[in-house]
């Protein structure tokens, strides 16, 4: 079983949201990345499946240098080997496109993502690649087993689970309750450092959308005390005053 | 600008969204001189298909064929895909529900389409052609430029408005001729929570948190949700520690939900959970502790104690609602 897991480097979750250079770029300054922690799950589900059947799971970012200590922590977790595609993830296409290059000449029989990315929220490169590498895509799965070349598979659906059957190769984008995250040990961290981790250079392809800029939300005006006694008077101005019942 | 919809129904049924998506689509067409077409891929009745044209929409095509009865990514963006090249579309409008996102990215790697998901505003285009979305889980809004002729938007629930608009919407059965060679996922099973309003599509949730100390208080919170018509929700602990089903999680870690009213019971309003509900319309927290720090992103507060509150609350929920009805 060769396993691929699609890995970005996210601000971590407690990051105050600052722009910086006239409200075009994120301001970095101060801030700590992770991996994306979907990501993080979709990585060690895929080692629990390799451990049960023999495979190797590859861990790749499409990610400049800065990334690379997340790269190596998900060596250290555990995953075989790191390809890290030197290019700035400009969008979700280019991303896509990017991995998909790598990911044709390699036969992978799965390929794992995050449900989304924390900090862009796209939650469109699983579906991307499985079209450019003409596979299937599932979304938002919570538990997936692998038996004789066919995936056991559940997944959210709006109000709702599905479970369904796929055959290898697919896409799927890994949701919350797959499995629990692992933290590397001190062995894993000794074996990263030898562990391969390649740096492949770019196709040539352009992000066909650009980010121009960005707002914060205005603040919230001051909140409107309701004392514990009148505490049902919260409905009534839910009613005639915010008009939201 | 020819505009394509993804009319998406759940068991026959249009959904809510699907109307939010076609109102948009309709007022961006009626600035520019455009036209709108609803898809409707699935088993869908005439009179059903016929409703799409209350909204906006000019032109209604459905595919019915065997293949799309049950849902399949694969099949679906195809069928999308082959409605825009029919009719030579030029932007491709669907909800960010969890089919359309699963829809949404392949018909724009068909069609080499820029994408853009999240989308919460119309688009700009007197200059190219520029959307809103929002990032970091609703703590930032990015503006973002689509460069490719064909462009397909994912528009977050609950962020536009149903509009009457009403056309006689001529009714096309098409057939995209795809056959079940390009299904490969097979569905064993589906589990809807029935009787329940959707969290992601729900404009009213009442959400609590470790305050409500144990599962067995949870009735309190279902009951004030069954008056008001909400959905319900809850804080990462909660779900962890399985007081609650995960698909109620929200935050950053879990859904990011948009509704017109979000009340928080016993949740301390930790950056990460308001990530995920800091966009909801209005916002009500419900804390004994005064410096939680909920109290700053909510538009309404009570301090106090959640056990002594909620049956002031539901009570006068229930008066509301029988005098309302
Ligand atoms: C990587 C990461 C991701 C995370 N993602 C999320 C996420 O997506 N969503 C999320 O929710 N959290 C997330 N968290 C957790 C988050 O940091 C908080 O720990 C969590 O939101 C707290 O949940 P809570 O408010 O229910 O519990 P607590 O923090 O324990 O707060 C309970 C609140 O209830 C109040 N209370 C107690 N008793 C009563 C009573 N009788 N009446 C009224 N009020 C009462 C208390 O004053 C307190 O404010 C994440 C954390 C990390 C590290
Ligand atoms: N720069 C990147 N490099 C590798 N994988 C990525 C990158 N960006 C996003 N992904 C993968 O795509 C998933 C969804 O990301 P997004 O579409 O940005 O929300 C993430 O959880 C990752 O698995």
């Amino acid at each position: 079983m060769k396993i691929l897991v699609c890995m970005s480097n996210v601000p971590d979750t407690t990051t105050k949201v600052t722009f910086a250079e006239n409200n075009t770029k994120f301001n970095t300054q101060g801030v700590q990345f992770i991996i994306n922690p979907y990501d993080e799950l979709a990585l060690t589900r895929a080692l629990e499946i390799t451990e049960k059947q023999t495979g190797t799971v590859t861990v790749v970012n499409v990610g400049l240098a800065d990334t690379e200590p997340n790269v190596r922590k998900a060596l250290a977790i555990g995953a075989h080997e790191a390809v890290r595609i030197n290019a700035e993830p400009l969008d979700a296409y280019f991303v896509a496109e990017q991995i998909a290059h790598y990911a044709k000449g390699e036969n992978f029989d799965v390929i794992l993502t995050g449900r989304e990315s924390i900090d862009y929220n796209g939650g469109m490169v699983a579906g991307l690649l499985g079209e450019m590498l003409n596979m299937p895509s599932i979304n938002v799965i919570t538990a997936i087993e692998i038996e004789n070349g066919i995936a056991h598979l559940e997944r959210d659906i709006d109000g709702g689970r599905e479970k369904l059957d796929c055959p290898i190769p697919f896409v799927a984008s890994a949701q919350k309750e797959l499995t629990e995250p692992r933290i590397p040990n001190m062995r894993g961290i000794m074996a990263a450092r030898t562990k391969p981790l390649k740096v492949l250079e770019p196709t040539g392809s352009q992000a066909n959308t650009l980010t121009t800029s960005f707002e914060l939300p205005a603040p919230k005006g001051a909140c409107k005390l309701i004392d514990v006694a009148d505490a049902g008077k919260l409905i009534e101005l839910l009613h005639t005053e915010a008009k939201v019942i | 600008m020819k505009i394509i919809v993804f009319a998406e129904n759940q068991d026959g049924n249009f959904k809510k969204s699907t109307f939010e998506a076609i109102s948009y689509a309709a007022q961006i067409a009626a600035n520019n001189n455009g036209n709108v077409t609803a898809v409707s891929i699935g088993n869908v009745s005439a009179e059903k298909l016929a409703e799409l044209g209350k909204y906006g929409a000019d032109h209604i095509v459905s595919y019915a064929q065997e293949v799309f009865h049950s849902f399949s990514g694969e099949a679906y963006s195809k069928a999308i895909s082959h409605a825009a090249k029919s009719l030579n579309a030029n932007l491709i409008i669907v909800s960010n529900t969890y089919s359309g996102k699963t829809i949404a990215p392949r018909t724009a790697a068909q069609l080499s389409a820029g994408i853009v998901s999240g989308v919460i505003s119309f688009p700009d285009m007197q200059n190219g052609f520029k959307v809103r979305r929002t990032v970091f889980s609703g703590k930032a809004y990015a503006d973002v430029n689509v460069n490719t002729s064909i462009k397909v938007l994912a528009i977050t629930p609950n962020s536009f408005a149903i509009l009457d608009q009403p056309k006689t919407a001529a009714i096309e059965i098409m057939d995209a001729g795809i056959g079940s060679e390009n299904v490969h996922t097979k569905s064993t099973e589906i589990a809807r929570t029935s009787g329940k309003v959707v969290l992601t599509e729900a404009e009213l949730v009442i959400s609590a948190g470790r305050g409500m100390k144990g599962p067995e208080n949870w009735h309190m919170i279902e009951n004030l949700a069954d008056i008001l018509g909400a959905a319900t929700a809850c804080s990462k602990p909660v779900s962890d520690m399985h007081w609650r089903p995960h698909s109620e999680h929200v935050g950053q870690t879990g859904i990011t939900i948009k509704p017109n009213l979000y009340i928080a019971i016993g949740i301390s309003g930790a950056i990460q959970h308001l990530a995920g509900v800091s966009s909801s319309k209005v916002i009500v927290a419900i804390n004994k502790d005064p410096e939680a720090p909920f109290f700053k992103a909510a538009d309404y507060g009570i301090v106090g104690d959640a056990f002594e509150i909620l049956p002031l609350i539901t009570e006068a929920a229930k008066a509301f609602k029988s005098q309302q009805a």
